[in-house]
């Protein structure tokens, strides 16, 4: 197939453009955020991810004078600089909000009642005032500097560890590791079970049955919700860990069966009826034969069911209650979306935290996912 | 106790007692039911055999029936109740009040919209993708990144995109991608290339293709060769196409003749309509990747011959692709299509995130989820799962019906 491209080098670049068009289309949305994450608020919203790398000029937060007072020719004089941290260079300064940019950096502005302040451009200042600034409001300094790149990991120890909306986002992490692990690990022994009886045993009614679990497939979870909820306070487990865990496992069901089922029926017959000529009991074959042989679709059908745990938001806001310390990464994500829309570095920085995990387990066992998204969509 | 120690227990628990369960059953059942030892031996062992499946579907035909099928009726049943279940048998009142919500209209217009745009733009960048990368020497480099966002949640993706539809003052530099590029277009030829001509040229392709469908689908009933479910099949994609076709027209119309407003920055999430695609645009970009993990897969199934034969005589590579490859993948496309169908449907976390259904970009499922859980109104929430239902029937229906074919 490759020869008919093969022959048209111009059809060829085309393909190689088009492609890196896509990739960087799919990837870009993502790479702004984490570029995001990792600068400070001031920059975030003072240019765009893209700029990151640029020396970016901006209106700063105004920033008031302070430092010791020392008394000079009569005069009180405080020095200093306004960016303790260096590199920003101003281009233009002023006192007030109204006309921030009033004054050129090595001007001296006067203040009224003999004050006089002069600002550099590289933040330097001086404060001079014939009386003594003691008893003084000092005055703010408005200035427009161009400031440097600047990365931080601040927004990480940030967020992992203080709460903003509810709960901070590391107390999230170990509810939703909480929530998806024994939500991944018991359905797929139910389910291995099952599968076994309907792929190598027969009885009346299997067609029957496998039907039924393919229409279960597709039943929206959405329909569970209220019955559920009334199942589970009936019994009096309420809304819980324990709610959650077999809510997961009853919706992950449907789809563990059908995988599992799928790859088994697959598994070579000779094996296991020389088993049975041997004398195994259906319990010995399933653990010693059919289970480590159906290990590649037991780990895609756990890499499905973790992915769809941890990124579950809906059954969490159902089962698990809108408690401040059962809260997931993703309910504590919308929070914060809600009451600190605004605060990028915060956001982008809370929603790293909460992809980082799937992502890992994307990236390392991506050949299963991939094996297992076949198995159950083409045959 | 620590959650985390309880979920450790419920882990221990749950797979000693699922293996605990599974070893004990069979043990009785060999050694205390149905011994193969006495008079009975050989008629035992068979009984032991017939009982034996059930044992090994029991807990999870329990789950199931409880956590999936109960549910399904008894919603149908709460449905037909007042008010938060407790009141009395209303029978389709809950329905009748729930049609005449117009944010109900409005949910089910937007989701009319969903379910054609989003799985047929998934499916088609998926197979383009697809295509495309199973061409080249670093393919599976890009198919990893564009399979990427499959990974990342609804409500992870939803802040991702709402960095790039952000939107600030027109005085200040801005953060969101779509309006730094927006800003960059001041109406002269490049905007006019880009933005009109490029666009307008695309839902012309559309709309003509729009009514070539309409019109093939039309022809044989025309010509009286088309009876029975077949002719109302026809009438039926005749009328869709139609439709689709109309509604482009309609957009050309609009792209020609409307002014667009260059310079000033747009709040892209609140503007109605158009508001309802860029969300689409979130769930597109992470269902592409398992449309093209699919379809590639399929391609690579294509018999050779089909293809070097279609060469010999002297096709290009559009037509190997149209007339070769996607006919022999059809069945594959349309797995792929109905999938993707059935996640839109059930789609909620993403305009929960973005947008909460302000600006008219209400879906059902978030519909459904405020009358839950907000107004908790439990018989116009439950109508509105029993319509989700009522939606994924068909493809529920055709499922089981592949499943049984396969079965025989």
């Amino acid at each position: 197939m490759d020869s008919i491209a093969g022959k048209k080098p111009a059809l060829i670049w085309a393909v190689h453009l088009s492609v890196i068009a896509l990739v960087l289309l799919w990837v870009v949305p993502t790479f702004g955020l984490l570029v995001s994450s990792f600068r400070t608020g001031d920059q975030i919203s003072g240019s765009g991810w893209w700029q990151a790398l640029s020396t970016q000029e901006q209106q700063l937060s105004p920033i008031r004078v302070a430092g010791e007072e020392a008394e000079r020719d009569g005069a009180f004089v405080i020095e200093g600089t306004l960016f303790p941290k260096g590199g920003t260079t101003v281009s233009a300064w002023g006192t007030s909000s109204r006309e921030p940019e009033a004054h050129a950096p090595g001007d001296t502005a006067d203040l009224g009642e003999g004050v006089s302040l002069t600002v550099q451009a590289d933040g330097g200042f001086v404060l001079t005032s014939p009386a003594s600034t003691r008893d003084m409001r000092l005055p703010r300094v408005f200035t427009t500097a161009s400031t440097p790149p600047e990365f931080t990991t601040e927004n990480y120890s940030n967020v992992i560890s203080s709460p903003m909306a509810g709960q901070s986002i590391g107390q999230a992490f170990l509810n939703t590791l909480t929530v998806a692990i024994p939500a991944t690990i018991i359905p797929i022994l139910v389910a291995a079970f099952a599968a076994y009886a309907l792929a190598w045993m027969d009885f009346p009614g299997r067609a029957l049955l496998v039907a039924f679990i393919v229409g279960l497939l597709v039943v929206p979870l959405q329909l569970a919700l209220i019955p559920l909820l009334q199942f589970h306070n009936w019994i009096g487990i309420g809304k819980g860990y324990l709610g959650i865990w077999m809510a997961h496992t009853g919706f992950g069901l449907p789809l563990a069966i059908y995988l599992l089922r799928n790859y088994m029926v697959g598994l070579p017959r000779d094996i296991i009826e020389n088993a049975k000529v041997d004398g195994a009991t259906d319990f010995q074959i399933f653990v010693k034969i059919i289970l480590p042989l159906s290990f590649p679709a037991l780990a895609s059908f756990a890499i499905f069911q973790f992915l769809w745990t941890w990124n579950d938001l809906l059954v969490a806001l159902v089962f698990l209650g809108t408690g401040n310390d059962q809260q997931v990464l993703t309910g504590n994500l919308v929070n914060l979306m809600g009451s600190r829309g605004g605060d990028w570095e915060i956001l982008s920085a809370s929603a790293f935290v909460s992809i980082a995990v799937p992502l890992v387990v994307f990236f390392s066992m991506q050949r299963f996912l991939v094996r297992g998204l076949l198995a159950g969509s083409v045959k | 106790m620590h959650p985390a120690m309880q979920a450790l227990f419920v882990i221990v628990v749950g797979v000693g007692g699922c293996v605990g369960y599974f070893y004990a059953s069979n043990l009785i059942l060999d050694r205390v039911i149905f011994p193969p030892r006495g008079p009975d031996a050989g008629r035992n062992i068979n009984r032991a055999n017939a009982v034996r499946p059930w044992l090994f579907l029991l807990p999870a035909l329990v789950a199931l029936s409880l956590y999936l099928a109960y549910p399904v009726f008894a919603t149908l049943w709460l449905s037909l109740k007042d008010t938060n279940g407790s009141g009395g048998f209303v029978w389709f009142e809950n329905y009748r009040l729930m049609f005449a919500e117009p944010k109900f209209g409005e949910s089910l217009r937007n989701n009319m919209l969903w379910l054609i745009v989003v799985p047929a733009a998934a499916t088609g960048f998926g197979l383009l993708a697809a295509q495309l990368t199973d061409r080249i020497r670093w393919g599976n480099i890009a198919k990893s990144l564009i399979f990427m966002p499959m990974a990342i949640s609804f409500v992870g993706a939803s802040v991702i995109f709402k960095l790039i539809y952000d939107a600030r003052d027109a005085g200040v530099p801005q953060i969101g991608l779509l309006n730094a590029v927006w800003m960059r277009f001041e109406g002269g030829i490049g905007s006019f290339l880009i933005l009109r001509l490029l666009p307008g040229l695309l839902v012309a392709a559309l709309l003509l293709a729009f009514v070539y469908a309409a019109w093939s689908a039309i022809r044989p009933v025309l010509q009286g060769r088309a009876k029975g479910w077949a002719l109302a099949g026809r009438i039926l994609g005749a009328v869709v196409a139609a439709g689709l076709a109309v509604e482009m027209a309609i957009w050309l119309k609009g792209m020609v003749f409307n002014d667009l407003p260059y310079g000033t920055p747009q709040v892209w999430l609140q503007k109605p309509f158009w508001n309802s695609f860029f969300l689409m645009a979130v769930l597109v970009w992470i269902q592409t990747g398992f449309a093209m993990v699919i379809l590639s897969a399929a391609l690579r199934g294509v018999p050779e011959e089909t293809v070097e034969a279609a060469i010999l005589d002297g096709a290009n590579p559009f037509q190997i692709f149209f007339r070769i490859k996607v006919p022999q993948i059809m069945g594959t496309i349309v797995v792929v299509w109905t999938t993707i169908t059935i996640t839109v449907l059930k789609v909620f976390d993403i305009v929960l995130a973005m947008t909460n259904g302000q600006w008219e970009t209400q879906v059902l499922a978030n519909y459904m989820y405020d009358k839950l859980f907000r107004a908790l109104d439990w018989g116009m929430g439950s109508a509105a799962a029993m319509v989700i239902m009522a939606l994924v029937t068909p493809i529920l229906v055709w499922n089981v019906w592949n499943a049984r074919k396969e079965m025989r």
